[in-house]
């Protein structure tokens, strides 16, 4: 798989330097294009009409010496083919990069981040505040030259601003600083969040009613920052790995196997066929587990406290399962750089088996008690659509992004461990409305119990775990490998210089494009309809903030 | 598990009976029982939750843990009827005046249960610039459980302390401080030009 993509970014990468001759490449890792600052804008909306509609992941960057710019992800819908580019600042001392987020919708809260992160600003961006932390810090934290004793714990409240900066490049190249109001006098504006039940974790919202109807949203997002990708740089490889469980705590699993991925890219290591089995498998039940936490919180919300029961009855026999191999229920830590941390348990497969014959008849039942419901229906149908072009434009993956029609599941774009191998079918919906995502998370439970009845019973003999070296270093480059959490695409992006830590990492969090898209999809709707998006958009907050 | 079998922290009690035998008034030591045992078996706690430990807070609360079997079960979204607040999850620096603000919203008497890592000492993320280090340097905490997270049971057993520590209260003249209506008044003010500090109203019109 690796290679084929390789090909495809020759093709696009010759176009790119046939527009653009001062675009350069480097092979190191993945291997990305340095493109001009100047022209950056234009090219973004070239490649958009090329057909690269996809922003997977925009990641800011401190190079050191006051170099700081930004590493943009793209992909193709239609072809597939994957193009990673890099642009630094114009001059050390003035950091400004053209914003994209008029060409991928979902830069806007990308770029957003990175100014939070690095002070990086960008240019016409509609709405430059902090993303994560409050506006009164100090400095930018993710800056190498960050010093933590600049920002002591704040216990005044926060005030909310009504109005937000921007950003605008005067011809003679200096920067000016624009007001935008977001909220005017006259408006109505309520406050959800950050403590509130149907928020799940504590997200914040501004929402400005006119009446019932929401005329806008505001997302405040940080409540839960907790500046993992910070703590990465001073952590080695293998002590890396437990905070990746902590991130989407309900694809804990997933998202350990996407950094172990990363970084066995990076050092070229080839884990046994055993482990990729064992892999597959211990993410498809941890994906039935998110999927029936989230049918169960999203009955709760709507009032279905029985519905809530069930779930929560039949995620136990999962988390059992889980237990007795790990050792651990919701945070396993068990996947390791080269392996698993154990062997399975011997009575895993046997386990396994009587839950998939437990579970199919009791999904028949959960879609009797809450599927077939008037209220729920009349809830979810046709509520909080969100069009596929939407979708692709804000990046939002997983269910939701089915939901709409995108096949944006990353087991069959970019197959890995063992899904090459298994036959299932990607649930598409085209509604895109919250029935949609509902129903494309309850099918998914079942095209999981199939997966994992294809290996149950032929997981081969070998190693559960290659032995690798006491210290890991991996080659200078960047690498970037993405998995299907159980909410979209969560990817790892890691710049190594060669040291045991890494220089950067960045999680691609599987949440923050669903809530960039909530605005679009929430305006029009009833704020009581909110409480039905936010729940079958099914985000995990601290995975939003990181 | 008999109440006989928590031999930990019982210095508690002993330390409440040698108390009582220098002198309890009678009636007012039963109704003290009376009340407590009542107000032991049914402590609401506040729904909330920020992270990870909070998912297996909501497991505690549902079909198999069940903690509705003491008395727990009416998780309460407002923090006005709450009695307790479980700090399940990391607080961060945003966080921190938030959850302080939960705290003082809460009628008296009130308490605090640490749960997990985080919420003890900042758990894996000590050295994170943006989380604060146990929120007992934000509130008084009464029971700790450690984890990362907790298992249900662990959970279960902190919540069963914090309702001995309640038992063992005295109700009358102790956590039911009755105050004069004019100190009312006065915290009600007192109360009021705080928050209004705190919010900064007069910088937010220069702004
Ligand atoms: S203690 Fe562990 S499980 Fe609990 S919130 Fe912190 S990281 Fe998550």
């Amino acid at each position: 798989m690796w290679k084929r993509n390789t090909s495809y970014n020759m093709t696009i990468r010759e176009k790119i330097t046939a527009w653009e001759p001062a675009a350069e490449w480097s092979a190191e890792g993945d291997g990305m294009l340095t493109v001009p600052v100047e022209t950056f804008h234009d090219l973004a909306v070239r490649l958009k009409r090329e057909g690269f509609d996809f922003l997977r992941s925009l990641t800011g960057m401190d190079w050191g010496e006051g170099r700081f710019g930004a590493v943009y992800h793209i992909e193709s819908t239609a072809t597939g083919e994957n193009i990673v580019l890099r642009v630094f600042t114009p001059a050390p001392d003035k950091c400004g990069l053209p914003s994209v987020g008029d060409v991928w919708k979902g830069a806007l809260l990308n770029e957003r981040e990175a100014y939070d992160y690095f002070g990086i600003q960008f240019l016409n961006h509609p709405d430059m505040r902090r993303l994560y932390l409050r506006d009164d810090w100090v400095g930018h934290p993710l800056r190498k030259d960050y010093d933590p004793a600049l920002n002591p714990l704040r216990m005044n409240n926060e005030v909310s601003q009504d109005s937000t900066p921007h950003f605008e490049l005067m011809p003679d190249g200096s920067l000016i600083r624009k007001r935008e109001v977001i909220f005017d006098e006259g408006e109505y504006v309520i406050n959800v969040g950050p403590q509130h039940p149907a928020t799940h974790g504590v997200l914040r919202f501004r929402v400005s009613l006119e009446g019932e109807i929401i005329r806008k949203l505001d997302v405040h997002c940080g409540y839960i920052h907790r500046g993992i990708e910070k703590m990465c740089e001073s952590l080695t490889y293998p002590q890396t790995l437990a905070l990746t469980d902590r991130l989407d705590y309900l694809g804990a699993s997933q998202n350990r196997h996407a950094l172990c991925m990363c970084i066995e890219k990076g050092l070229g290591l080839e884990v046994s066929r055993r482990v990729q089995y064992i892999r597959t498998i211990m993410d498809e039940l941890q994906r039935i587990d998110s999927h029936l936490l989230f049918f169960s919180c999203l009955c709760m919300d709507m009032g279905a406290l029985t519905a809530f029961f069930y779930g929560f009855r039949d995620r136990e026999k999962v988390l059992d399962i889980l237990e007795q191999t790990t050792g651990g229920r919701l945070i396993q830590n068990y996947n390791v750089i080269g392996g698993v941390q154990a062997d399975i348990h011997p009575d895993f497969v046997r386990r396994v088996k009587e839950f998939i014959a437990y579970m199919r008849p009791t999904l028949r039942e959960y879609h009797e008690i809450f599927t077939g419901n008037v209220i729920a229906r009349q809830r979810l149908v046709g509520t909080g659509v969100l069009t596929r072009e939407d979708a692709i434009s804000f990046g939002a993956t997983g269910g939701t992004g089915r939901a709409s029609g995108w096949a944006c599941d990353v087991r069959k774009r970019h197959p890995y461990a063992m899904y090459g191998e298994v036959d299932f079918d990607e649930v598409l919906f085209t509604e895109g409305d919250c029935y949609a995502r509902y129903m494309v998370r309850m099918r998914e439970i079942e095209q999981s119990l199939r997966i994992i009845e294809q290996l149950i019973d032929n997981i081969p003999e070998g190693e559960y775990r290659t032995k690798t070296k006491p210290v890991i270093r991996i080659p200078e480059g960047t690498y970037y490998s993405a998995v299907e959490g159980s909410r979209g695409e969560f990817g790892v992006f890691i710049e190594s210089r060669g040291d045991k830590s890494p220089y950067r990492m960045k999680f691609r969090s599987t949440g923050l494009p669903l809530v960039s898209c909530l605005e679009t999809i929430a305006r029009g709707a009833k704020i009581a309809d909110l409480i039905a998006i936010g729940g079958t958009l099914d985000y995990v907050v601290p995975d939003i903030d990181r | 598990m008999k109440y006989e079998d928590f031999i930990d922290n019982e210095y508690l009690e002993k330390m409440a009976e040698q108390l009582r035998e220098g002198g309890t008034n009678v009636v007012l030591g039963c109704l003290d029982d009376l009340i407590n045992w009542g107000r032991s078996n049914s402590l609401w706690p506040l729904t909330f939750a920020t992270s990870c430990c909070g998912i297996e807070f909501m497991a505690v609360g549902a079909a198999r843990y069940d903690f509705a079997r003491f008395g727990f079960e009416v998780t309460r979204a407002s923090p006005r009827q709450a009695d307790f607040i479980m700090v399940a999850g990391t607080i961060t620096h945003k966080m921190a005046p938030v959850l302080k603000r939960l705290y003082d919203q809460m009628a008296d008497p009130k308490y605090v249960i640490a749960v997990g890592g985080c919420a003890i000492s900042g758990g894996p993320f000590k050295k994170s610039y943006h989380v604060v280090n146990g929120v007992d340097t934000i509130l008084p905490v009464d029971v700790y459980i450690p984890g990362c997270p907790p298992r249900p049971e662990a959970m279960l057993y902190g919540l069963m302390q914090l309702q001995r520590k309640v038992r063992l209260e005295r109700f009358f003249g102790g956590v039911n401080k009755q105050i004069g209506k004019k100190e009312y008044e006065e915290l009600m003010r007192r109360d009021l030009t705080a928050e209004k500090i705190d919010l900064n109203v007069e910088t937010e019109h220069k702004l």
